[in-house]
């Protein structure tokens, strides 16, 4: 590799100031401390440090999602077929072939719009380019619907990265997570994009791969279930084993419908210490305590009486709970606060999805109102240590 | 028997070259210094001219707004230079010595007897105060100040740290003595560790002394005041280093100033790491010479590898250093895809690496930050290792910003820069915290004073 570090040892002088390339110098930086680890030593303050640092902690989701990702493309090609009623014939490696393609272009516009901002900010603000959209960049294309036109993932992504990251000031300062704002542009903007019953599954053929379905709806679980329709068990109307809502083969966003997956980017998460418990516990607990209150108190509600286990497993409260609400720079920072923050997406996910009439899935919104909040919860947290240190004075006087 | 205080958060780092409880003779130095940054707040006016000759004891500069406050010299012999850098500021004043380390003559005195006046006197006239440090701000203490207690801790817990034992050997009386004249000026609380054995700590007499059970930060003199009696609003708590009490015995039982320390060389770069005896502020040359292995580019610490400072082969000894620590600048350098590899033989608290799996295991750590610096993405990091009741995140995002008021609230009073060494180790944003914090007490402090 001695090549190729002094290859760029070689260009590097064009990108430096006064260089004919000052202009990429963002560009360049970013893709040097990509390739080799900075050889900066300490200056001041401690003289050795941990060998963790951002880009490793960012490409552990990244890793994380990857289980989340392979089941969701293999569940588009599966859903095709489904809608083309092929599904017995199809062989699983075209199914996933078929989701591949269609996920393939997702990433890339997802990733390219994304990271050119980002360079672009870079250079004008002249700092190092930071990794936070590593993992925005794929969380955005895992939760839309497989339907979602590639120019509304663009400008989506183009609307998150500036207003909901870049004017706070980059990664680490954003309010609120940017892969869901992307999400809520598309769902406030293009509503059409993201609800109703047509959406769900990719219909067009490509490469060969797939099949083209004219005029194919398909509602998802908890659209059924908010109609009234049950879901699972021996009614006709019931199409979803157990089994295929926990390997998530069922329409959905991408990323969000295989429970199993998510699970094991979750172990990987907690067991990196990347996630936080607390805040992902809090979210099942807050999740599973509100939906039994609505069991027994609105019985004329459908949604209020979906068992709560299946509250839990269907939509997108699983990927929620474990991508989502755990992002550290949006959710609470204060250990106590993290239960009452998870609580809190749990308990409000919960509660939009059965009172509110208009859309079945709760998750976005209720992590984004918690994004809101949390702020404010770690200011009451902090507070309490602010007021037992005055305490401790006025006593002491 | 002593109150024992557990402390859970923390971590202690497995270096390879801890220091073994031998001594190591080494040729005495021809030079010393004085360095004013080791004595923070401190703005030196030098009362010594090239040439001058001086005994041990004798001041080389004094401070401008407390002149009382005096900066002695270390040895006997002559003042070869006085350096100094941009706007002149002095960087250090350099003494020859003539090798015969003679003191300036004091008198032997029963401390006991003495008033705490009395007892500030004689420590400012032979320049022994300069050692005082306070919170809140950690700087050097006032002596006209009343501080509600003198915290003296006796083990360093950082690691590749001297064990305090080591230096207290054959120096028990004068340790007794030191600890004694303290006690006169403020109650004194000795902080000493579970694993410490030496009767003249276990029994040491007129000091509260309290057991600290732990990792590292344990055996910071902070951390020790915070689980004991925290620092509050419009209090004074001063702190001194364990063996700074010896030079303190030594004075009042030998009525000389005797500055010779019992200095560690650690350090995965060292050969067979022990201890010396030498003098404060001592050329590092003769203590480095033939006992550093050169297979790296290396990195030669004025202190430990946590808080001191970067210092060169021909440096000299800080005043407050009790180890000269010397570590790979870079070790395997232009690293391809660092951040994704396995990295087996690097060490981090992150599970993400395998070092968790291998406790026992010492590791070398190069002096590389090995990443760029980011605004604080992860929350949580800093506490685990952080053992004050204090928000270390919120207090130094405070800083950040300047507000002092939120400073206040938050506990600024209590901590010192090395108080978050730890957090700025396991920092995966690679901030400088400890820098950070000295800003924020140096702005404080210009407010409030």
């Amino acid at each position: 590799m001695k090549f190729l570090r002094n290859y760029l040892n070689k260009i590097k002088p064009n990108f430096e100031e006064g260089g004919k390339l000052h202009a990429f110098r963002s560009v360049f930086d970013g893709f040097e401390t990509f390739l080799f680890v900075p050889n900066d030593t300490s200056k001041s303050g401690v003289n050795i440090h941990d060998a963790i640092d951002s880009k490793r902690i960012m490409s552990l989701v990244v890793i994380a999602l990857v289980p989340a990702l392979l089941v969701g493309m293999y569940n588009i090609g599966l859903q095709n077929a489904i809608a083309a009623g092929t599904a017995a014939t199809t062989g699983w490696f075209e199914m996933f072939v078929f989701g591949l393609l269609v996920m393939l272009p997702k990433i890339v516009v997802s990733y390219v719009v994304g990271l050119g901002i980002e360079f672009v900010v870079a250079q004008w603000k002249n700092e190092e380019i930071h990794e936070g959209f590593l993992v925005s960049g794929i969380l955005i294309p895992m939760v839309v619907p497989a339907g979602c036109p590639l120019w509304v993932l663009a400008v989506a992504t183009a609307f998150a990265v500036i207003f909901a990251k870049e004017v706070f000031g980059g990664t680490g300062m954003n309010i609120v997570n940017v892969a869901l704002v992307a999400r809520a542009f598309i769902f406030f903007a293009y509503p059409a994009v993201i609800s109703g019953d047509s959406v769900w599954v990719a219909t067009e053929e490509i490469l060969g791969f797939g099949a083209t379905v004219d005029g194919y709806t398909c509602a998802t679980a908890l659209q059924q279930a908010a109609n009234g329709l049950a879901i699972t068990g021996a009614d006709p109307s019931a199409t979803l084993s157990v089994c295929d809502m926990l390997f998530g083969f069922m329409p959905g966003s991408i990323g969000e419908t295989s429970v199993v997956a998510i699970a094991i980017g979750a172990v990987i998460l907690l067991w990196t210490g990347v996630a936080s418990w607390k805040t992902m516990f809090s979210v099942f607990a807050g999740g599973v305590l509100m939906s039994l209150l609505f069991q027994n108190t609105l019985p004329d509600n459908p949604m209020a009486q979906l068992p709560c286990w299946q509250h839990l497993i269907l939509g997108g409260f699983c990927f929620g709970a474990v991508f989502m609400a755990t992002d550290p720079v949006t959710s609470a920072r204060t250990e106590v606060g993290k239960y009452i923050y998870g609580f809190g997406i749990g308990a409000m996910a919960i509660l939009i999805r059965v009172l509110n009439p208009g859309y079945p899935e709760g998750m976005m919104l209720a992590i984004l109102l918690m994004n809101v909040t949390a702020p404010f919860i770690d200011y009451c947290v902090v507070q309490s240590n602010i007021t037992a240190r005055a305490k401790r004075l006025t006593k002491k006087n | 028997m002593h109150r024992v205080v557990k402390i859970s958060k923390g971590l202690n780092i497995n270096l390879k070259g801890a220091p073994v409880a031998e001594m190591t003779s080494v040729e005495t130095a021809k030079q010393y210094a004085l360095m004013p940054a080791d004595f923070t707040r401190v703005t030196p006016k030098v009362v010594v001219k090239p040439e001058d000759t001086v005994k041990a004891g004798d001041p080389l500069f004094v401070d401008k707004s407390i002149p009382e406050l005096q900066f002695v010299s270390p040895v006997s012999g002559k003042v070869v230079a006085v350096n100094r850098g941009e706007r002149r500021r002095v960087l250090s004043v350099v003494v020859e010595s003539d090798g015969k380390f003679e003191s300036v003559e004091y008198k032997a005195k029963d401390v006991l007897s003495l008033s705490s006046d009395e007892i500030k006197a004689d420590l400012l006239k032979a320049g022994l105060f300069a050692f005082m440090r306070q919170r809140p701000y950690d700087v050097i203490a006032d002596p006209k100040d009343a501080p509600r207690a003198i915290y003296v801790s006796a083990f360093d817990s950082k690691p590749l740290a001297v064990s305090f034992e080591v230096a207290l050997k054959g120096n028990e009386e004068d340790f007794q003595t030191g600890l004694d004249a303290l006690s006169r000026i403020a109650p004194v609380h000795l902080g000493i560790c579970a694993c410490q054995k030496s009767t003249a700590l276990l029994v040491a007499k007129n000091v509260v002394t309290t057991i600290f059970k732990g990792p590292h930060p344990a055996g910071n003199v902070g951390v020790q005041i915070n689980k004991t009696a925290p620092v509050n609003k419009g209090e004074i708590v001063w702190t001194i280093g364990a063996e700074e009490v010896i030079f303190i015995g030594r004075l009042f039982n030998k009525g000389k100033v005797d500055f010779t320390r019992t200095v560690a060389l650690a350090g995965s770069e060292v050969k067979n790491p022990s201890y010396s005896k030498v003098v404060l502020g001592a050329q590092l040359t003769n203590l480095l010479k033939g006992r550093l292995e050169e297979k790296h580019e290396l990195r030669i610490i004025d202190g430990n590898v946590l808080t001191g400072k970067k210092t060169t082969a021909d440096g000299f000894l800080g005043a407050f250093s009790t180890e000269v620590t010397v570590i790979p600048e870079i070790m395997g350098g232009d690293e391809l895809l660092g951040w994704a590899m396995p990295r087996f033989s690097m060490y981090s608290t992150s599970h993400s690496y395998f070092s968790w799996l291998f406790p026992k295991r010492k590791y070398t750590i190069d002096a590389r930050i090995k990443g760029g610096e980011r605004h604080m993405i992860m929350s949580n990091e800093y506490d685990k290792v952080f053992p004050m009741d204090i928000y270390p995140e919120y207090l130094i995002k405070a800083i950040i910003t300047g507000n002092i008021d939120k400073m206040e609230q938050l506990g600024i009073y209590e901590v010192a820069p090395e108080d978050f060494a730890l957090c700025e180790f396991v920092d995966s944003s690679k901030l400088e915290l400890q820098r950070i914090v000295r800003e924020g007490l140096d702005k404080l402090r210009a407010e409030m004073c």
